[in-house]
Order: C-alpha cells, then sequence, then structure tokens
C-alpha cells in the first residue's frame, strides 16, 4: 500500500517536527559549549576535552572499561546460550528469565546491595575502576540477550551442531568457528549496544565513588560549564556512530512476512 | 544414562550461574535482608519508615513522574514509530532513528540533563535567544530542577525507548490484513479502529509499564539535573547513603530500594503477562 | 524446574549471600616498608621526633587525602605546599565528596593502596566515626584549647568559620537584615550550599536564619519558616552554588561558610561578603583525623604536622578560614597580620551547637524541610 500525497506530507511535517525536537538540544549544546567571553565563538572547550588530565583518565577508563565489558560478556554469554540451545533445551526459560532479570532490579539498587561484594573484588584483585567491569556485565545482559538470542533463533544451530560433530568436531569448534560466524552480526549488535551503555553509566561508578567518564563530566559541570557540554555532546555522537555503524554494516534479520 | 551424566551438560551452565548468583542475586538479597534488619536484628522499623510523609511524598512524586512521562513516551514514541515504519524496513530514515533512539534511551542520564541544561537552562541557548527577542524568560525560577522539568526531561528518553521496543509490533502488521480489510469495504478508520489498534493494543500496554519501569527506576538524569532537594526516590536514596546531616539512615536507603523492586517487578510481572498475549498475534 | 533444585538453588544464594556479608581478612601490610615506630607513633617524639617522622614519611612517598576542594580554605595551595616541603605525591580523591562520603570511602577501599589517609570532617560525621581515627598529638598541641580537641589526641579541630553572605556587588544591594533577601532585588537569585538534610553548609545557614528570627540551636523552627517564605517569594534558586553557577550569574546570592564564599572573589571580581550584622553568627569548625587503617600513615602524620604548623594555619588564613591557633600566633607574631584584620569582623556570642541540639535539628529538618520548600 503506497501512502496518499496526503499522508506523505503530513508525515513529512510530523518528522521535521521530531527533528527539531530531537536535534535542538543538541544544537543548543554545540551553541553553549563554544560560548565565548561577551558572545564570540570558541573551541577553548572542545580543546579541553583533550587537555584536561582528570577527563583524559575517566575518557581512558570508561573506554577500557567498555572494552572489558564486552569481552567477559561474550566470554560469558555466549557459550552458554548456544550450549542451552545445543545441549540444555530445558534451560531456555530460566537463562531467558535469569538474562532479563536485570531489567526489574533497577542498578540503584545492584549498588546499594553490593558493597560487601565490591569488598571481596577489592581484596581479590585490588582497587581499580576497571573492577566495575563485573557489575557492567550484569547491567547489559538483557540487551546482549536480545540481540544474540534473535540472531541464535535465526538459523538452525542444532543441524549445523551435528553435521559438524559428525564430522568429527570438538564442542570448542563447534561454537567458536561453526555457530559464531553464523550469529556474527547478534554478536556486533551486543557489543555495540553494551559499549553505549557502559559509556553512558554513571549510578553505579558514582555511588560506588569510581571516576568514570560520566562521573567527571558531572563534576566538570559544577567548575566549567562550557567543558562538560561539549564532553556530553561528543559522547552522544560517539554513541550514535557507533550505532549507525552497527545498523549499516549488521545484516538484516529475519525477512518480512515469514 | 547415570544420573550424572544427564546432569553433566547442565553443569557447563555452572560459570554463568555463579556470576549471575554473585553479582546480581547477592546484592539484591542484601538489599531485602537490609530492608528487614538494624543493627543485625529483625525489624520492621525500617518499612514503616516508608509511610513517613516524606517518604510518602517521594514515592507519589517517583509515580506521578514514571506515569506521566512513560505516557507521553508512549504516544509521541507510538506516533514517530508508525512514521518510521511507514518508511521502509532498510531506510536510512529508520536507520537513523533507531541508532539516535538507542543512544537517547541508553546513554541518556548525565548528558541528557547537560543537554538540557544548555537548551532551557539559565544561560541556555533557547532561553537567551527567547528573553533577548521576546523578552519572555521561560527559566523562571528553575522550574526545570522540580517536578515540571523531570517530566521533560524525562519525556526525552522514554520516546526514544518506546521507538525501540515498539518497532517490532508495528514490524508484526502484515500489510495482508490492510489488503484484506480494504477487500472487505473498510475504510481507514475502520480498518485503525477495528484491527489494527485492538492487535496493537497489548504491545502498547506493555511497552508503556516497560517505560514506566524504566522512569521509576532512573537516577543518573534526576542526580545530575537536581542538586537540592530529594524530590523522587532515587534521590533519597543518594541522601540516605551520603548525607553528613542526616548520620545512620542507611537502612532506610535499603528500605527504599527494596520498595523500588517490589514496585517495578510488579509492573514488569504485568509487562509479561503483556508480552505473551502480544506474541500470540504478531508472530 | 523441580522444586528440589528450586530449593537447593535458594539454599545456595542465601549461603552465597551470606559469606559476602562477611568483610573480607584484613590485608597484612606495614611489614615491608619498615615505618616501624611512626606507624603508630601518638606523637612526633615517640615516631623518633620530627627528622624520623619526615624520613619515614618521604620514605612512604605518597599520600591520599580526599574532599578536599582545591578553592575551600585555600586547600589547593596547601596540597601543593606540602607536596613541595617534603617532595611527597599528594592524590587528591573525589575533591567534591562530602564527609559521610569520606568514611564511606574509608571503609570500601580498606586495607588497598588507595584508602585515604586523613580525613577532614563536618561535625556530625567527625565524631560518629571516632573509632575510625588513630591517636595523634600535633607538636603544637598545647596551643589548642581543650574544648577544640580530643584529650587522647583522636581529632582535632582545625579551622573554622562563621555562615555568612556572599553576595555579587555589581548585580545585588548589600543585605543588611536577614529579611532584606526577601525584597524583590534579590528575586530569583538566593541559594543555599546545599540541602539542609544532606550538607552540613546548608545545614548551617538554616540555623543562620533561625538564629537572625529569633530562634537558637535549640529551635531551628524560625529558619525552615525563613525559607518557605523566601521560596514562596520565589527568591530562592534550588540549585547548588559552585564555580559555574556563580560565573553565569545563576546564584548572585550565597548563603555560606565565610571562607567559602571568599574564594568566590575568583569567579567574579565584584564578590563580596557580609555577616549579618546585629545577629550572632553561626560558627562552625571542621575536624582533622587520621585514618587508624592509613596505607601511609608516616605521611599522614606528617601532614597533621604540616596543617598545624604555623606555614598550615598561615595558608588556611589565606583561605578566609579562621586557624585554631590563631589565638596563639596572635600572641607569638606568627600569623600573617594583615590576612588576619582582614577576616570580617564578629559580633555577638558564636552559635555553635553541640551534638545532642544538632540531632534534634536534623530530625526536625527531616521531618519539614522537603514540605516548606516545595
Amino acid at each position: 500500500m503506497r501512502p496518499s500525497g496526503t499522508f506523505r506530507v503530513v508525515r513529512m511535517l510530523m518528522l521535521l517536527g521530531f527533528a527539531v525536537l530531537f536535534f535542538g538540544p543538541l544544537l543548543a549544546m554545540l551553541d553553549f559549549s563554544t560560548r565565548g567571553v561577551d558572545g564570540s565563538r570558541t573551541w577553548d572547550a572542545w580543546a579541553n576535552l583533550v587537555k584536561d588530565p582528570e577527563l583524559n583518565r575517566a575518557i581512558v577508563s570508561s573506554l577500557l572499561l567498555a572494552l572489558f565489558t564486552v569481552l567477559l560478556m561474550l566470554l560469558l554469554l555466549v557459550p552458554t546460550m548456544i550450549w542451552v540451545r545445543l545441549r540444555v533445551p530445558r534451560a531456555t526459560r530460566l537463562l531467558e528469565f535469569l538474562c532479563l532479570l536485570p531489567l526489574t532490579i533497577p542498578a540503584l539498587v545492584i549498588v546499594v546491595g553490593i558493597t560487601n561484594v565490591y569488598q571481596w573484588v577489592t581484596y581479590l584483585l585490588g582497587d581499580s575502576i576497571l573492577n566495575l567491569t563485573f557489575v557492567y556485565v550484569v547491567l547489559v545482559l538483557p540487551f546482549a540477550y536480545r540481540a544474540i538470542e534473535s540472531s541464535l533463533s535465526s538459523i538452525d544451530a542444532t543441524t549445523l551442531a551435528e553435521a559438524a560433530r559428525s564430522l568429527g568436531a570438538g564442542w570448542w569448534t563447534v561454537i567458536g568457528r561453526i555457530i559464531v560466524p553464523n550469529i556474527w552480526s547478534g554478536v556486533l549488535s551486543a557489543a555495540f549496544v553494551s559499549v553505549a551503555l557502559v559509556l553512558g553509566e554513571y549510578t553505579i561508578a558514582s555511588l560506588l565513588n569510581y571516576e568514570n567518564m560520566q562521573v567527571v563530566i558531572a563534576l566538570l559541570g559544577k567548575s566549567d560549564a562550557n567543558t562538560s557540554v561539549a564532553a556530553s555532546l561528543a559522547a552522544i555522537i560517539f554513541a550514535f556512530v557507533l550505532l549507525m555503524l552497527l545498523s549499516v554494516f549488521g545484516r538484516s534479520r529475519r525477512a518480512e512476512g515469514r | 544414562m547415570s544420573r550424572f551424566s544427564r546432569l553433566a551438560p547442565s553443569l557447563a551452565l555452572l560459570p554463568f550461574l555463579l556470576y549471575l548468583t554473585v553479582f546480581l542475586l547477592v546484592p539484591t538479597i542484601t538489599v531485602v535482608v537490609g530492608a528487614f534488619t538494624e543493627g543485625g536484628r529483625f525489624t520492621l522499623s525500617n518499612i514503616t519508615a516508608l509511610v513517613d510523609p516524606v517518604t510518602l511524598a517521594a514515592l507519589r512524586t517517583s509515580v506521578l513522574l514514571s506515569a506521566v512521562s512513560a505516557l507521553i513516551g508512549a504516544t509521541f514514541g507510538a506516533v514517530l514509530a508508525y512514521l518510521v515504519v511507514t518508511g521502509g524496513r532498510r531506510s536510512w530514515l529508520r536507520r537513523s532513528v533507531t541508532s539516535l533512539s538507542g543512544v537517547l534511551a541508553q546513554c541518556g542520564g548525565v548528558m541528557l540533563a547537560f543537554a538540557f541544561i544548555a537548551t532551557i537552562g539559565f544561560s541556555g541557548t533557547l532561553t537567551i535567544w527567547l528573553r533577548d527577542h521576546f523578552g519572555i524568560d521561560i527559566f523562571g525560577s528553575g522550574w526545570l530542577f522540580a517536578l515540571p522539568g523531570l517530566i521533560l526531561v524525562y519525556a526525552y528518553f522514554q520516546i526514544p525507548l518506546m521507538v525501540i521496543v515498539f518497532l517490532p509490533a508495528l514490524d508484526g502488521i502484515k500489510p495482508q490484513w490492510r489488503e484484506a480489510s480494504v477487500n472487505l469495504g473498510a475504510n481507514a478508520w475502520q480498518y485503525w479502529t477495528q484491527v489494527a489498534f485492538p492487535l496493537l493494543r497489548p504491545a502498547f500496554l506493555g511497552a508503556t509499564l516497560l517505560l514506566f519501569a524504566n522512569a521509576f527506576a532512573a537516577y543518573a538524569t534526576a542526580a545530575a539535573l537536581v542538586s537540592q532537594g530529594n524530590p523522587i526516590v532515587p534521590l533519597l536514596i543518594r541522601s540516605g547513603l551520603s548525607s553528613e546531616v542526616l548520620l545512620g539512615h542507611q537502612h532506610l536507603a535499603f528500605a527504599l530500594a527494596f520498595e523500588m523492586i517490589v514496585v517495578v517487578a510488579i509492573v514488569m510481572g504485568i509487562y509479561g503477562l503483556l508480552l505473551q498475549r502480544t506474541s500470540r498475534w504478531l508472530r | 524446574m523441580t522444586s528440589r533444585t528450586l530449593r537447593l538453588s535458594l539454599v545456595a544464594a542465601i549461603g552465597v549471600t551470606a559469606l559476602a556479608a562477611c568483610a573480607p581478612p584484613a590485608k597484612d601490610k606495614g611489614s615491608d616498608g619498615g615505618s616501624g615506630n611512626a606507624a603508630t607513633a601518638t606523637s612526633a617524639d615517640e615516631a623518633g621526633g620530627m627528622d624520623a617522622l619526615v624520613a619515614a614519611a618521604k620514605k612512604e612517598g605518597s599520600l591520599n587525602v580526599i574532599a578536599l576542594p582545591p578553592d575551600w580554605a585555600n586547600y589547593g595551595n596547601i596540597i601543593k605546599a606540602f607536596g613541595d616541603k617534603y617532595g611527597i605525591k599528594v592524590t587528591s580523591q573525589q575533591p567534591d565528596a562530602g564527609s559521610q562520603d569520606e568514611i564511606d570511602a574509608a571503609k570500601r577501599t580498606k586495607g588497598t593502596d588507595r584508602a585515604p589517609d586523613v580525613f577532614d570532617l563536618g561535625q556530625a560525621v567527625a565524631l560518629a566515626n571516632t573509632g575510625m581515627y588513630a591517636k595523634y598529638k600535633v607538636a603544637t598541641w598545647d596551643d589548642i584549647g581543650d574544648q577544640f580537641k580530643d584529650p587522647d589526641g583522636a581529632w582535632t579541630n582545625d579551622y573554622g568559620g562563621y555562615m555568612a553572605i556572599g553576595y555579587d556587588s555589581a548585580k545585588v544591594p548589600e543585605p543588611k537584615s536577614i529579611d532584606d533577601l526577601l525584597g524583590p532585588a534579590y528575586k530569583g537569585k538566593v541559594a543555599l550550599n546545599g540541602d539542609p538534610t544532606t550538607s552540613g553548609a546548608g545545614f548551617s545557614g538554616v540555623l543562620m536564619a533561625a538564629v537572625a528570627k529569633g530562634g537558637s540551636a535549640d529551635d531551628i523552627k524560625p529558619g525552615v519558616d525563613f525559607f518557605s517564605k523566601l521560596n514562596k517569594a520565589g527568591n530562592l534558586v534550588p540549585v547548588d552554588p559552585t564555580s559555574a553557577t556563580i560565573k553565569s550569574g545563576q546564584t548572585p546570592v550565597v548563603i555560606d561558610w565565610d571562607y567559602t564564599n571568599a574564594a568566590h572573589v575568583n569567579d567574579v571580581s565584584t564578590w563580596k561578603v557580609a555577616l549579618l550584622p546585629n545577629v550572632d553568627p553561626v560558627g562552625g569548625f571542621y575536624y582533622q583525623a587520621i585514618n587508624a587503617d592509613a596505607p601511609h600513615p608516616a605521611a599522614a602524620r606528617l601532614w597533621e604536622e604540616f596543617l598545624f604548623s604555623d606555614e598550615g594555619q598561615n595558608l588556611w588564613l589565606t583561605g578566609g578560614a579562621r586557624p585554631i591557633r590563631a589565638d596563639a600566633m596572635v600572641k607569638a607574631g606568627t600569623i600573617d597580620k594583615a590576612k588576619y584584620d582582614a577576616l570580617p569582623k564578629v559580633t555577638g556570642t558564636p552559635v555553635i551547637p553541640t551534638t545532642e541540639q544538632t540531632t534534634q535539628m536534623s530530625d526536625y529538618l527531616a521531618k519539614n524541610w522537603a514540605a516548606a520548600v516545595k
């Protein structure tokens, strides 16, 4: 059904309205962060993004956290999901329930109750902001699960596995060299969503008194509003580019109308 | 087959289960236990503190904020999702809207707060423009930092979240249904009110509930925006944990966290039920 | 899942929780590095003399401080001066944290190298956590009055100030009484430094209003009523005043300690600080203490010695705070006379609440503040 003429016009206007609503503040952030004294334009605040040592340290920490979270999440989740699908199908409901559980338990609640656990982590691994990786993996679980699950359920994993096993492949080969390449788009999607989430995480880092990127941006807002707005805008643009790349390079999901 | 070899495949799930137990279940149980203890002994005083006027007011504001922002997000988000869906599955419009929605919905928090401060804050771009050109002062005495402001900022991440959650439901509306209804003589209004809306209703309600839970549990945006006062439950928790004036209120924070779990669990439970109903039709 | 598996998993989950509830064993440290006497000394003499203490501190090489904003009582320069004088690297953690956050950070990082070595705390938190401090009496111990220190040396008052009104003289007139703030000249301009139920400075601000309106440390109601009126008049801005908000003009009038207000002259050159005339000023002291589990105990003790030396006390004075040894230093002539005389004059009897009064007032605020400034 092709949309009618009036419909297209109305649609265009409404989309324009939404565009103003959502891009307006972003433009305002650009204006705010380039405001100089007496109405001039200056890129000082943006230069601060690379010059300010505290902000740099926080950006590096956040990027490292994103990397480690993705790695640990993939290591933990992908083999488990594939194993459940291939060998323990009865556990599917349980796995789904557990992976979606973090949606029901707010990050704020997790951090209120996690002090003891983190005392142990600090005792065993030393004190570093990278310890946040462990709780971040829990936070990204629902989104990663959904992304990988939609990919996994669109291929016939059982047949592939059986074929590989009959040719003598071991389980790790099946998981790593047969299944994973076929669910690559789901894996990539999970990775990108996790990166976006970790870069934007504030609740747990601030209440555990770690200084990740969002915490430092919030702190900067108290002394240097321009730089913090510049940093926020930069982070939003970075995450947007990341997710756009994902949608361009990820392969399409189920065809329509199957 | 022996008991062990039947059990063996399940053992491979142990690392995952152990990990979740330590980093998700233990904190939750700690919070539940902490809500009912004080100084190591069982007590209901924390729970009764939840019906204090101050904590009740925070709960009321939280619920109001979540409900209003969820309704705004659901309506506008559904409209935007529909506009996007009519553009085709692989259009640039859909790609960019879903990417931007992903960014705004999930990495909201602090950055959103600053986006609004930069737009309608005291020295925000829009504030200054309106002040200089029309003499209108939209900042006033700081409504941005109270409930109305919070609703506006929350809507900003609720609408994208609705787009993300509702798009799959709209994708499930098969064009054949529209064609069939036209063949039977229905006009657009009848199609929408008698075919599409009833089918989409469970998904819409479910998504609204998801938005409610999301707003109720949100902390970062409010924490970055509101520096004084604890109008909503998450900020009251922050105060309980780090106040240097009201000492020893950590257990109140546990009780409030427990209250949050209960509310979100109820909402997500209803969402789960609605999801089951939806998937029947839109498979 | 069978009910048996369910029960088993529940038991397992509770078991793991119980395990996690026990704190991890304390890390055994201090054997290497050989701080020896300095680690547990209760005075410089016990550590083998000042030189031995300095040597031990230099050997440790670093110091962790927490919650010290650079523009709070000139801490930025104090940290730099200490680091330059002794060649010890000072790590300033979480400058924006409050007193309770300091204690929480110490508990959470206990046994690690990142734990804070020393605390600078507000009264309520300081007196509620005395079990966490190491006893130490600085060399200038006798210069400090008995009411300003713990008899065993667990904590010592370091500097104090009075609640004052800071204002941008280019934007608003000088407030001659507290009721002036209710006037139209101050519409949308007055900010309190912090929520009174969360921040000590905010709390003292409400107390100042209470005293000015006939209340006292036993009766904070007039203060809450005043702020309620201020809010209804549209004069109260519900925003924490920071460098950014003062520079942008969002908070041209700030109710805060006189020394923190004094620092804002660096943000806006027309900034002035005034105590309310004819009103008993609300005073407050901060408390210095050494973390009993400090990872760098000798450096921590040397830091205390530095702060209470003439140099340290004068650096605080430069920040607009009143150093605790001021009287003794005036007598000995070691005080920076020019800066001391430049401090705002104090008339009347300072109001410094006791712990009981503070608790009672906090409870009243907990019940009534939120509704008053809705």
